[in-house]
């Protein structure tokens, strides 16, 4: 389309009509639910607490099934996330149900580096999802979604106030993911204890500017019920899979000696209203946050990274086309300039290294020669030595002739004395 | 008769049997006196423990920090001593108090201020001990350390392994599950029994109760029995008295229920109350004393000898005894020595004679 025909379009006043007769399109919703009940529907559930705080049997209360799982150990040296799938069917309806689970965490003497792990697995997960939203030949139809589209902080009852810990992971989990914090194992606070510890938290939160997810008001047929709700965090949960008889019903509670706390019973604690908020009433708008908000952030931080702008200087809109070729010639540049550069460092290493070895040699030949000299030097002493001694046997040769043949004529004249 | 033979008994009887009383009486008079330290995570109800036990209000107005402000925290040592009389008896009660510790987001060797502190005041007795004057001695030192292990866990944590491997030889390390209303008979079972094969494993040397002596009768042994069978204390403290089943009681006030602090099917606080207080105080006095003290002094002892060989300058603070007698052996050396020397002091004489007699 050339640019004066989207003017044209824009600049024409919406009118509203009204329709003569029944058209129809008021099924769109149900055709929209139909095709998504069809899908599939998917959601992952993040969930950061210390060992033994009560992770899995919260779980497992939720979605009232045993979901496999082992007691984790205190003594892991780091804190590991540990992903579990499972599918789920309630009536007609398909969840596709992914339980992420932070092994280790709060265990170490040293908690300095425990968000680390928490923070690169929900960026990875963002990470996968741009990838295949970048991908020419892409199929985000069927993508298994694993973004996390909530976290479940787990805070532990001491009755004062948040820990350090907590306060540093929310905060570094507050802009990448929904938060909702609750109180975990309940049972061992008093109301009125309750009701200033949640006070205390929710007051720490603000104040060091933590956002945590409301329920979203927006929407006329949830507005009460969640705004109400938003009154209630954290929520105070006691989660059991053991079933009580208590009256002439059987419920899921913990039998103490000093009476039976009811998971169901609302005025025992907030679980009722957890499930609520998070399964019956505002699942869909969490897993929208996620892409629209969330996931959106991560997604601009991180092409801003790579370079991409909206606009380029001159305020004209770039589009992704002219950008990537920007990118890609720039790339290639930078590529052809590193090989260049690393050819010039090889021809010179080269350079140098036959310098050397020139050197090296002339240095052996001089050696060489003095060597020569030296053995020639050595061979000429030995001749004149060798010279010597010749004559000197030469000459005590002839002194010995010489003595032996006066011995020889000695004893003849003695022998004429005699005979005379 | 029976007059005669009352007097014949009395004529017998020398009297030594009443040094029982004796001694009841005298230190009834001078009063007795305990250190108590309590140390674990904020939040796992200590100072309401402390309060249980005693029955009165430690920490009246206490600051309790912030979680920002916890982020970098260090330990601090806090002492509250207050005196408290029953039946004409007199204790001086030292609550020591280790705020801060775990709470910090990098808790590397959080317990080296606790250590520091025992240590000091370890110091402080060796120094009073070994001083002139020894009338009044104040005793600081710590007689037991309550350790607050959290109820929410499977076990022991890191850190509780090294915190109490730290302490064990420095004072008697009681081990204790707080807030034990959030768990219920069968966990605690289970948290019991893998916490006791916990310090097994890791070689962890907590508080032994003593045997009692095999003539006590059999209920007190039975007591006994069922006292070190369910170490450690799964305890519940509570500031508040509530009423239930007609009486006033301390307690915790829940919508399913009434915790009773002191009933025994609720918790343990009555067997850390009754060890504790009515039957073990004096045993972990003494241990501290004879064991724990014994041993920092006699390692103290060592350090300043071995300094003082490397450095003569070094003076003792202290007066040491010598060392013991040398045996056989060092002695015949000795011995061996001195001749030695005796006859290089003879030449050595003869020698200056025969330069005199020279120069004459």
């Amino acid at each position: 389309m050339a640019a004066t025909d989207v003017d044209i379009f824009s600049n024409e006043e919406k009118r509203n009509l009204s329709l003569g007769g029944h058209v129809g399109f008021d099924s769109l919703p149900d055709q929209l639910v139909s095709k998504s009940v069809t899908q599939g529907f998917c959601f992952n559930i993040l969930c950061v607490g210390e060992t033994g705080i009560g992770k899995s049997t919260l779980m497992n209360t939720l979605f009232n099934t045993m979901f496999e799982n082992e007691e984790a150990s205190h003594y892991q040296n780091g804190v590991y996330l540990r992903p579990r799938t499972y599918d789920l069917q309630e009536s007609n309806v398909h969840l596709k149900l992914t339980i992420v689970d932070t092994v280790g965490f709060g265990d170490q003497i040293n908690k300095e580096d425990s968000y680390k792990p928490i923070v690169d697995y929900i960026d990875t997960q963002f990470e996968n999802y741009l990838q295949e939203e970048l991908k020419i030949k892409r199929s985000l139809f069927n993508y298994h979604d694993t973004r996390i589209h909530i976290c479940l902080y787990f805070i532990a009852p001491t009755g004062h106030s948040l820990k350090s810990l907590d306060l540093v992971t929310m905060k570094k989990l507050d802009s990448k993911v929904n938060i909702i914090p609750i109180i975990a194992k309940a049972d061992t606070i008093s109301k009125s204890e309750l009701h200033k510890f949640k006070i205390k938290i929710m007051s720490e939160l603000v104040s060091n500017g933590v956002q945590i997810y409301q329920f979203p008001t927006d929407d006329e047929a949830v507005t009460e019920i969640n705004a109400s709700m938003n009154a209630h965090l954290p929520f105070a949960v006691v989660g059991s899979v053991e079933e009580v008889k208590v009256g002439n019903k059987t419920v899921r509670a913990r039998q103490y000696p000093w009476g039976v706390v009811q998971v169901e019973n609302e005025s025992h604690c907030d679980f009722v209203k957890l499930r609520e908020m998070l399964i019956r009433v505002n699942m869909e708008d969490l897993r929208e946050q996620t892409h629209a908000r969330h996931y959106e952030l991560y997604r601009r931080c991180k092409l801003e990274e790579m370079g991409f702008k909206d606009t380029d200087p001159d305020s004209q809109p770039f589009s992704l086309q002219e950008t990537y070729e920007a990118k890609r010639k720039e790339f290639l540049g930078d590529l052809q300039r590193k090989e260049e550069e690393m050819r010039q460092m090889f021809v010179n290493k080269v350079k140098e290294t036959e310098a050397e070895l020139k050197e090296k040699e002339r240095e052996l030949h001089d050696k060489f020669e003095q060597l020569k000299r030296m053995h020639q030097e050595e061979k000429r002493k030995v001749e004149e030595k060798r010279r010597d001694l010749e004559e000197e046997m030469n000459a005590f040769n002839r002194r010995k002739v010489a003595a032996e043949t006066l011995s020889l004529s000695q004893p003849l004249k003695k022998d004429k004395d005699k005979k005379n | 008769n029976t007059a005669t033979t009352k007097e014949h008994r009395e004529k017998e009887y020398v009297g030594f049997a009443t040094l029982p009383n004796q001694v009841h009486r005298k230190s009834v008079k001078k009063g007795f006196d305990f250190t108590l330290m309590v140390a674990g995570e904020s939040g796992l109800g200590k100072s309401t423990l402390v309060n249980s036990l005693f029955l009165t209000d430690l920490h009246k107005d206490r600051k309790l920090l912030n979680a920002e402000e916890r982020i970098s925290q260090t330990v601090e040592i806090t002492k509250h001593t207050v005196d408290i009389e029953e039946k004409g008896v007199k204790l001086k009660l030292t609550i020591v108090d280790t705020p801060g510790f775990g709470d910090a987001v990098n808790n590397t060797e959080c317990w080296r201020p606790i250590t520091d502190y025992i240590d000091q005041q370890f110091e402080q007795y060796f120094r009073d001990e070994s001083g002139l004057n020894r009338k009044n001695i104040q005793d600081n030192r710590v007689h037991c350390c309550l350790y607050f292990i959290p109820p929410f866990g499977h076990g022991l944590r890191p850190v509780d392994i090294e915190f109490m491997k730290a302490l064990q030889d420095k004072v008697n390390v009681v081990p204790l599950i707080s807030k034990a209303d959030c768990l219920m008979p069968s966990e605690i079972k289970k948290l019991k029994e893998r916490l006791r094969e916990e310090i097994d494993k890791y070689g962890i040397k907590i508080y032994q109760f003593p045997d009692c002596d095999s003539d006590e009768d059999e209920e007190f042994k039975q007591q006994d029995r069922e006292l070190k069978e369910s170490t450690p204390f799964a305890v519940i403290g509570s500031n508040t008295v509530v009423e239930a089943r007609g009486q006033r009681v301390r307690g915790r006030l829940y919508p399913w229920g009434i915790v009773e602090v002191e009933n025994q099917s609720h918790c343990d606080f009555v067997k850390l109350r009754t060890m504790l207080i009515r039957t073990h105080m004096h045993d972990l006095k003494d241990i501290t004393c004879d064991c724990h003290y014994e041993n920092y002094r006699a390692q103290c002892i060592q350090t300043m000898t071995s300094k003082m060989n490397a450095d003569k300058r070094v003076e003792s603070p202290i007066p040491i005894l010598p060392l013991s007698t040398p045996d056989v052996e060092t002695e015949k050396l000795i011995k061996m020595k001195d001749e030695e020397l005796r006859r290089m002091q003879q030449m050595l004489q003869k020698m200056q004679q025969q330069m005199h007699e020279q120069d004459l």
